[in-house]
């Protein structure tokens, strides 16, 4: 069993951590970091809700090792309001259609949708709601989902296909 | 739902990685993307005693074209596959295969090389390698050597590299001008396991088909290639082909299985509808 140090910017802030091999990324942000918007549902890359931002890419926490984002900077959920505590964008649009339910799996779509909406061009309607596959809602039915990718992809606000 | 206890080494060259398997004596695992066998650690159906993680092996990545064929490098991410020029214009079957694989997310850790050595039998790469006539080049530090992907799976999960063998690249070989691409997944929703998929290419030159390769996915232990149909196929005339009777050949290659998710009766039925509808609407350019 391997014990490595690594050193990951999380939210713009640098962690230094001595961590074990096996340790996964999930584990090493919600328990070492404190980040616990990181939700840990099913631990093995199907429900999407640890989902986390690495070097700019929407990845799932759970399927990633800690000691692999040795040098590489992380977003969670909580990286996403403004200093004045404002609502990030997919957060305001997930809010204002009625995105969430229990919010579980929401951390989530959150940064999926905000990973996707991060570059300079408009990301299309198609391409978010098609991210939305990775990820499981059992509250809401994913139509407030749907609506939140779509106001934030420039689509329409009508009712989804 | 934690991996159980391993040594992790992330070696910086591909002659290290090959330093570290010979040394662990098949005690070792290599690590890729990791979305598949991120899961094998955490359900501990693998426990490794060592893992290799080639991520921060740069050699390994990126696309490249010499004459006669297109490289790719295995830890190409499949999302970075999906969004490369080079790809697009001279594997454009690969690019939509890719987009199959798994969600968004995992997409951008997953990669090419990965999908291709693990040989999960409804994935679509494997299948897609074997349709094209790829081949994978194998490194250990016995030597190197190239492996056709036809002759690479050998049944779930189950390929012919040697433990202490790691991919380092990937071959497609160029495929004639006037090819289409033919490309069919059935699934139950977006990114799941095909239960039925079809994927390849046929090339047309005067009207006739010159040559044929097509394969299956979710249809048995392995990618399977569709040899009776492509031996129908070639040297026939476009106009006028019966698609109904070579789907019928194209199933007979087959040896789908019953699981939860459908029975091997329902894939053959659905797999003969895919292959008919999948190749006249692909050659109805040329018609």
């Amino acid at each position: 069993m391997s014990v490595h140090g690594i050193q990951v910017t999380i939210n713009g802030r640098r962690h230094d951590a001595s961590v074990e091999g096996r340790l996964l990324l999930s584990d090493f942000l919600r328990m070492h970091c404190g980040y616990t918007g990181v939700h840990v549902g099913c631990e093995h890359g199907v429900c999407g809700a640890c989902t986390v931002v690495v070097d700019g890419a929407a990845v799932r926490a759970c399927l990633m090792l800690a000691v692999q984002a040795d040098g590489a900077a992380v977003t969670t959920v909580e990286g996403l309001a403004g200093a004045d505590g404002g609502l990030h964008p997919v957060q305001q649009a997930l809010r204002d259609e009625f995105g969430l339910q229990c919010g579980f799996c929401t951390p989530g779509i959150v940064m999926t949708l905000a990973a996707l909406t991060s570059g300079t061009g408009p990301p299309g309607a198609d391409s978010l709601l098609a991210a939305l596959s990775g990820h499981v809602c059992r509250c809401t039915g994913y139509q407030g989902i749907r609506r939140a990718a779509q106001k934030l992809g420039g689509g329409t606000q009508g009712e989804p296909a | 739902m934690k991996p159980a206890p391993f040594d992790y080494i992330a070696p910086a060259t591909i002659e290290e990685a090959c330093a570290q398997l010979a040394e662990a004596g098949g005690g070792a695992t290599i690590l890729a993307g990791g979305q598949t066998l991120m899961p094998l650690l955490a359900l501990r159906m693998s426990q490794p005693f060592i893992l290799v993680d080639i991520n921060r092996i740069a050699a390994l990545r990126g696309v490249t074209r010499s004459e006669g064929y297109t490289r790719i490098g295995p830890v190409t991410r499949q999302n970075e596959a999906i969004a490369d020029s080079t790809l697009a214009k001279s594997l454009p079957l690969l690019v939509t295969a890719t987009r199959h694989v798994g969600h968004h997310q995992t997409r951008n850790r997953g990669t090419i090389g990965g999908s291709i050595a693990l040989g999960e039998p409804a994935a679509e790469l494997p299948a897609t390698a074997v349709a094209l006539g790829a081949s994978v080049e194998a490194r250990s530090v016995r030597g190197s050597r190239r492996i056709a992907a036809a002759d690479l799976y050998l049944g779930p999960y189950m390929t012919a590299l040697a433990q202490d063998e790691l991919v380092v690249s990937i071959q497609f070989p160029d495929w004639p001008s006037g090819t289409v691409n033919v490309f069919r997944e059935v699934a139950m929703r977006p990114g799941d396991f095909a239960l039925v998929g079809l994927t390849g290419a046929v090339a047309v030159k005067d009207g006739h088909i010159e040559r044929a390769g097509l394969a299956w996915f979710g249809m048995g232990p392995t990618p399977i290639k569709a040899r009776q149909a492509e031996q129908a196929l070639v040297g026939q005339p476009v106009a006028g082909l019966d698609f109904d009777k070579l789907a019928g050949l194209a199933v007979a290659d087959t040896d789908p299985f019953d699981d939860h998710h459908a029975t091997a009766a329902y894939r053959r039925t659905v797999g003969r509808r895919v292959f008919a509808r999948a190749l006249s609407e692909a050659l109805q350019v040329h018609q």
